[in-house]
């Protein structure tokens, strides 16, 4: 099981997202997009690479269709893909999104068909029929589409109801971000989310290397250009589309004029966007903070100083300022004021940061054109001031870069952005933070391995005994210790306390039955059986040298030694040795016997011991010390540290004479 | 896991009040306001003689009252003439509010009496509400703040906390139907009284609330999922769902299938939960006026006008406000004016609708007014909302139209909205006959005083009540009436014979149900077993799942080493991690502790037997010989197997232990592996 993307849009190009996410064989379509620079066969993602049954619609080849938000190059192929394509299962938008998406199709099959002329694509009952297949969501609201596939949609900025959606299939998670802004505008707040686990985040990066400065610095801009024309006597044409920019400029006039005290007035062009300020008057809890705090009082939607226009008012004297669709100039009504107001040097134009090539809004920001051919009859005269907007409700790097590093997903698609620039970015995931991230074309698939986890049940006891402080004492010894500098509190060690609850236990795994983890005691109980304890043991002999030297240096308050039986004397002395000595755990002290873990050493006084090895010890056995060692296999390690140091002690004691042992 | 009821449901306006006690942590659900209990007091000195202009100017004061006597009708000067105090869920006391882990609040009304546990000292819960109902719920307790602000001047500042109508003496005098609405029937309830909160507390309480969204997922602890899904009650009103290791918990308020307003109650969601904690006592209610849906009277007049039976509900509803509207209207023809102190923001909301259609068509120019300090907000945010309304509603967002008719009402000035009745914009523009929304339902509170002082006399007049009200009791200051009044019900909550197909279908393995509910029987051969809660007692649950689940990390599982086992069909291995809980789950992962590289037994079971284990050293070419049948002290039977190459060693076996000792550390390890051979080991 894997999570394979096939990129169909949007692949190191900007235009018609798609990308078809399977992830443990459920598999989602995000966006349905089209591409406003191609007339052909490319405007739309070459859904025959969907993989599906011979001869039958997309039902069954996808599981659902998740749109982003409502701009063309997200939805603009919804229609087609439902309609003529033939799609009927669930499709998934946020609720501003399924109000504004329908009049941004319509708004566009018009362009195309009425004004250019094509071949329809997609009808407007296509549209409606379209429509009825969206559920709305609403933000963070956890949708489980099947009994597998669970869906959440997080604030993404951008346009009112863009959302980024995170989906999950079993355990393994992607987010696929759409189009986001992570700083708050006039009207939207800044991106949102939760700190997810993910396997997989599929970004936009339309400004993959772009930083940038200070949005407020930008809108003054704007604003003196348009005070300037309005000044001067002139007329301020701002072409847009119907939804999105128009009601993040119209706020931000609003506020100028209010300020400033203007009484130039404020013209929408068509009925569509005062339509459009309805649905936003009843959205307004999708947008920035500020506008949600005072709508009661004034909704932010309902503009004072903004009235219809009329086609009669075009060539009426004085200043005027006039928000006309469709943007770019591409033709309708905002072309044919174009025409009227270019040629007066009086007069102001404002572009959006982004035109599609062949457009008059392209010709118009490549240089400074004094005539623009419209066709091959008319030509226009452009003597006005042109000031291209230079904000966009796009993230910038930093902002991608943030939001890679909240999420520290496993792996990073780029999409909807320029091939050169996305391949720095993606150098730059790779070399900061570590991170897989991929850049793939247009229909090329990425595929990364996904999360699962085994399923199982748990015990009480288990659960209850890895909860269970396990709190281990060290001695920060002058050894391994920082520096020489503190050694004067050198009588002192620093005793560090660690609390690392380790989860110990047993799966079991019986036929028919689900897989179990329990404690290690509940195991017998389980399987009706008594524990058979293998054990190690050494009785180790160690020769003793001089007692009354030994005793005097290491046992310093030694005035009531006489109360002490021999063997616990025998094993204070290793005890103050050991602890010196040794640094692999804690040895507690139990008077009669030491103990580290599972490791216990008592001084052994048999005559015979069955632990006894070595029977024919060379010399004086009342010369011999013994100490019988037990342990269990866990503790292995230790016990043959202990050893060696016991040996170790031999080599040194001969100096010392003190100890030896034998062995 | 156990379940605790403190107050069982009254009506829409004041839902029950529980704790459960799940996964070590304590849910306390919804905290009401017992409104009704208002009535008890006087709305205004009951020396006073009904007239708008005289009100707003000066209250003379009656210090000597008449008390009647217990069992004697009750009169209007037996009301506590004094600034109401309002009754809580008095069994929280028995309850330390530092205790609480988490509040989660089903509906606008359940939260009315949330200022006072937050205000309380250590209460630190987490306070869950969806964001419409927080919003409805703070703007209702803004509400009861301003109206209560505005009585107090009537009265004057309360020189004590203790008031003297608490005093057992005042207690004593009261007529019956009083004292049981102060002091419950033993007089236990004296304790849940309590003087209003302010507008700062109501504040500092908002501020402690966390909002959700629509079905948003959140944690608690890491241990709690929580989510609310709507219940169709009210607009933001939810039904709550917990998943937590024990177990999948469910919590069904009030809930209505298909509203006129609110989104509908989403019972599709709360599908296949261990345990239902069912707390809809709407029928309770219902069913002793399932009759008198309906009852127009005159004072002394109470034969109910018209019932209604329908099996739509919706339906019934849409009748009921149509029947209603027709009154309305019937009056205003005769040149009487409509009070509706209905606050049920739903039934408020489809009325102005439905009325102003009726006076369009009816070719009538009345106006509408709306009265109260929040209905400008109220409006406005209804229309905000699209994502806690109904499918219909929605529809209208589609299509980009107003959620709510009112928006273009208000903008045809057809229905005026005032923050007061002193308000200059309405002394301004009033004109009657009007039909007139107002707080406050209890006839204690608010505008509607005012007005019903106006109006008490007028025949030709309407006063339109919600069932639920006492109405002797709430219109006693006013009598004498001449005024009509319509009284009548609406659905709030699920009907008592859906009760049990739903509780089937949504197939949970309990289901905790209220022991005053036990007339709706469940057949025998139900799918999930019934547990009956009453008010104040502790119900113990037992564990609903088997076992918690816990998920294992696969990198984790990759180092397992599955042994087979003597037993048949039984694999075990050792597993060893870091366990977390994550989202209500177990998650056992990869701790950064190296795994050791060689996996021995730790535990051994079962017999050595000796003839075997010389074949396996042999094997390993290592010579042993057996010594048997020794004892030791303990007077087990042992056996030494001496080893003697490559190197000395003693085995020493018994029943339950078996002992290696070797000098030579590979040796050891050998003969170590040679048992594990032979025995059962993990």
């Amino acid at each position: 099981m894997a999570i394979d993307c096939l990129v169909l849009g949007a692949g190191q190009e900007v235009g018609k997202s798609c990308v078809i996410a399977s992830i443990n064989d459920k598999r989602i379509m995000f966006d349905c997009g089209m591409h406003m620079g191609h007339v052909d066969h490319r405007r739309y993602p070459d859904f025959s690479r969907i993989p599906r049954p011979q001869g039958t619609g997309f039902d069954r080849a996808i599981d659902c269709i998740i749109i982003t938000h409502f701009h063309l190059d997200h939805v603009g192929a919804l229609p087609y893909f439902t309609e003529v394509c033939g799609y009927g299962g669930p499709i998934y938008m946020t609720y501003p999104t399924k109000a504004l998406a329908p009049l941004m199709l319509e708004d566009y099959r018009k362009v195309m068909v009425e004004r250019r002329g094509e071949e329809e694509q997609f009808t407007a009952d296509h549209i409606v029929e379209c429509m009825k297949k969206v559920i709305p969501v609403d933000l963070k609201q956890t949708v489980q589409v099947d009994k597998d596939l669970q869906i959440r949609a997080y604030y993404a900025g951008h346009v009112l109801g863009a959302a980024m959606f995170y989906a999950k299939v079993g355990d393994t998670a992607i987010v696929y971000t759409g189009d986001y802004n992570m700083t708050p505008d006039r009207h939207l707040g800044a991106a949102q989310i939760d700190r997810l686990h993910l396997d997989l985040l599929i970004t936009e990066s339309t400004y993959a290397t772009t930083i940038r400065d200070s949005k407020y610095g930008r809108e003054r801009e704007f604003l003196k250009a348009v005070h300037k024309c309005i000044g001067g006597g002139g007329k301020v044409l701002i072409p847009t589309f119907a939804l999105g920019r128009a009601q993040e400029l119209c706020i931000l006039l609003e506020d100028y004029w209010e300020r400033m005290n203007l009484k130039v007035p404020i013209y929408f062009s068509a009925g569509l966007t005062i339509q459009a300020n309805m649905y936003y008057k009843m959205l307004i809890s999708w947008t920035s903070q500020k506008i949600k705090e005072t709508y009661s009082t004034r909704n932010a939607f309902d503009f004072k100083y903004v009235t219809n226009f009329d086609r009669s008012m075009i060539d009426a004297p004085g200043p005027c300022v006039l928000f006309a669709t469709p943007g770019m100039i591409i033709g309708g009504f905002s072309l044919e004021v174009f025409k009227h107001w270019a040629p007066a040097e009086k007069n102001l134009i404002t572009l959006p940061g982004y035109c599609g090539v062949g457009t008059i809004g392209h010709k118009l920001m490549s240089g400074k054109p004094t005539k623009i051919d419209l066709d091959k009859d008319t030509q226009i005269d452009v003597r006005c001031q042109i000031h291209q907007l230079s904000f966009s409700p796009h993230t910038d790097a930093k902002g991608i870069m943030d939001l890679v590093k909240f999420l520290s997903p496993k792996n990073i698609i780029l999409v909807h952005g320029e091939k050169p620039k996305i391949a720095i970015l993606k150098g730059r995931i790779k070399s900061e933070l570590g991170i897989p991230c991929y850049d793939p074309a247009n229909n090329e698939t990425v595929s990364i391995p996904s999360t699962h986890y085994v399923k199982a049940v748990a015990s009480d006891t288990f659960i209850r005994s890895c909860s269970h402080p396990n709190f281990k004492f060290s001695k920060s010894s002058m050894e391994d210790g920082h520096g020489s500098s503190f050694k004067l509190g050198n009588s002192a060690p620093q005793l560090q306390v660690s609390d690392e609850r380790v989860a110990e236990g047993i799966l079991v795994i019986e036929k028919s039955k689900k897989a179990k983890v329990l404690h290690q005691e509940e195991l017998l109980q389980m399987l009706g059986e008594k524990e058979n304890k293998v054990q190690f043991a050494y009785c180790c002999p160690v020769r003793i040298g001089n007692l009354e030297e030994t005793k005097s240096t290491d046992i310093t308050s030694t005035n009531d030694k006489l109360s002490m039986t021999d063997g616990s004397l025998w094993l204070q002395i290793l005890f103050a040795r050991l602890s010196d000595e040794f640094s692999g755990g804690n040895i507690q002290d139990f008077g009669e016997h030491l103990q580290v873990e599972s490791f216990r050493m008592s001084t052994c006084l048999k005559e015979t011991c069955p632990y006894r090895i070595d029977e024919t010890l060379q010399g004086n056995r009342s010369e011999l010390v013994f100490f019988c060692c037990t342990w269990s296999v866990a503790d292995e390690k230790i016990a043959q540290r202990i050893i060696s140091i016991l040996k170790n002690f031999g080599s040194s004691a001969v100096k010392r004479n003190s100890l030896v042992p034998i062995g | 896991m156990k379940f605790t009821c403190l107050r069982k449901g009254g009506d829409f306006h004041c839902p029950p009040c529980h704790i459960l006690d799940i996964c070590g942590f304590r849910v306390l659900f919804d905290f009401p306001l017992d409104l009704s209990a208002l009535t008890a007091f006087s709305p205004v000195p009951t020396s006073f003689n009904c007239s708008l202009d005289e009100e707003t100017s000066c209250c003379p004061r009656s210090d000597v009252k008449k008390r009647g006597n217990i069992g004697k009708p009750v009169n209007a000067n037996d009301l506590i003439f004094a600034e109401p105090f309002y009754k809580t869920v008095n069994n929280l006391h028995l309850w330390n509010a530092a205790f609480i882990d988490v509040v989660l609040i089903s509906s606008p009304m359940g939260m009315l009496g949330l200022p006072f546990l937050t205000r309380m000292k250590g209460f630190s819960a987490k306070i869950y509400v969806t964001e419409a109902a927080a919003r409805l719920g703070q703007l209702m307790m803004e509400e009861l703040v301003a109206m209560h602000m505005e009585l107090k001047q009537t009265y004057g500042a309360e020189e004590s906390d203790f008031p003297e109508w608490m005093k057992w003496k005042e207690l004593e005098l009261l007529p019956s139907v009083l004292g049981e609405i102060i002091s419950g029937k033993d007089g236990e309830e004296l304790g849940g009284w309590i003087p209003l909160y302010s507008a700062v507390d109501v504040n500092d309480c908002m501020r402690k609330v966390q909002r959700l969204k629509y079905a948003e997922e959140t944690c608690y602890n890491g241990t709690l999922v929580i989510k609310g899904f709507s219940s169709g009650l009210e607009i933001g009103s939810c039904n709550w769902m917990i998943n937590c290791p024990k177990g999948d918990v469910a919590f069904i308020s009030s809930s209505i299938f298909v509203s006129g307003h609110a989104m509908d109650f989403d019972y599709c969601a709360l599908k296949g939960n261990d345990l239902i904690l069912f707390s809809d006592f709407s029928s309770l209610n219902a069913a002793e006026n399932l009759e008198n849906d309906f009852s127009v009277r005159s004072t002394n007049d109470l034969s109910p006008l018209r019932s209604l039976y329908e099996a739509d509900e919706n339906l019934e509803e849409r009748e009921k406000l149509a029947f209603l509207c027709s009154c309305a209207i019937d009056s205003v023809k005769t040149g009487g004016s409509v009070l509706i102190p209905i606050t049920r923001l739903g039934i408020v909301l489809q009325l102005l609708e439905q009325i102003s259609a009726l006076l369009d068509s009816s070719n009538l120019k009345i106006p509408i007014y709306m009265i109260s300090s929040v209905a400008e907000e109220l409006l406005a945010f209804t229309n905000t909302i699209p994502e806690w309304l109904c499918k219909q509603r929605q529809a209208k967002l589609f299509s980009g139209e107003p959620l709510f008719d009112h928006v273009k009402l208000m903008k045809e000035k057809k229905l005026q909205v005032f923050p007061a009745v002193h308000s200059s914009n309405l002394l301004m523009n009033w004109q009657e006959p009007c039909i007139v929304f107002s707080p406050h339902w209890s006839l204690r509170l608010g505008p509607v005083v005012h007005l019903l002082r106006h109006w008490c006399g007028n025949q030709n007049s309407l006063l339109v009540l919600e069932h639920g009200v006492d109405v002797e009791l709430a219109l006693l200051p006013f009598q004498p009436m001449a005024m009509k009044v319509l009284q009548c019900s609406f659905l709030s909550g699920i009907k008592s014979q859906n009760v049990q197909p739903l509780l089937e279908m949504l197939q949970a393995k309990f289901v905790l149900f209220p022991e005053d509910m036990k007339q709706i029987s469940f057949p025998k051969a139900n799918s999930f077993s019934v547990l009956c809660y009453s008010e104040n007692e502790t119900l113990r649950i037992q564990r609903l799942k088997e076992c918690p689940e816990v998920e294992i990390a696969m990198d984790l599982a990759a180092k397992f080493n599955f042994k087979k086992l003597k037993q048949e069909n039984v694999n075990v291995t050792r597993i060893k991690g870091d366990l977390f809980i994550y989202h209500g789950k177990h998650q056992l992962l990869s701790g950064n502790e190296q795994a050791n590289s060689k996996c021995r037994p730790l535990l051994h079971w079962g017999s050595l037997d000796l003839e075997s284990l010389l074949t396996a050293l042999s094997k390993m070419d290592i010579k042993a010989t057996v010594e048997r049948g020794m004892s030791d002290s303990d007077n087990d039977n042992v056996s030494v197997v001496h080893v003697h190459e490559p190197n000395r060693a003693f085995i020493e076996i018994k029943a339950t232990s078996t002992v290696i000792t070797t000098a030579d550390e590979n040796l050891a390890s050998l003969i170590f592996e040679a048992i594990g051979t032979l025995m059962d080991g993990v």
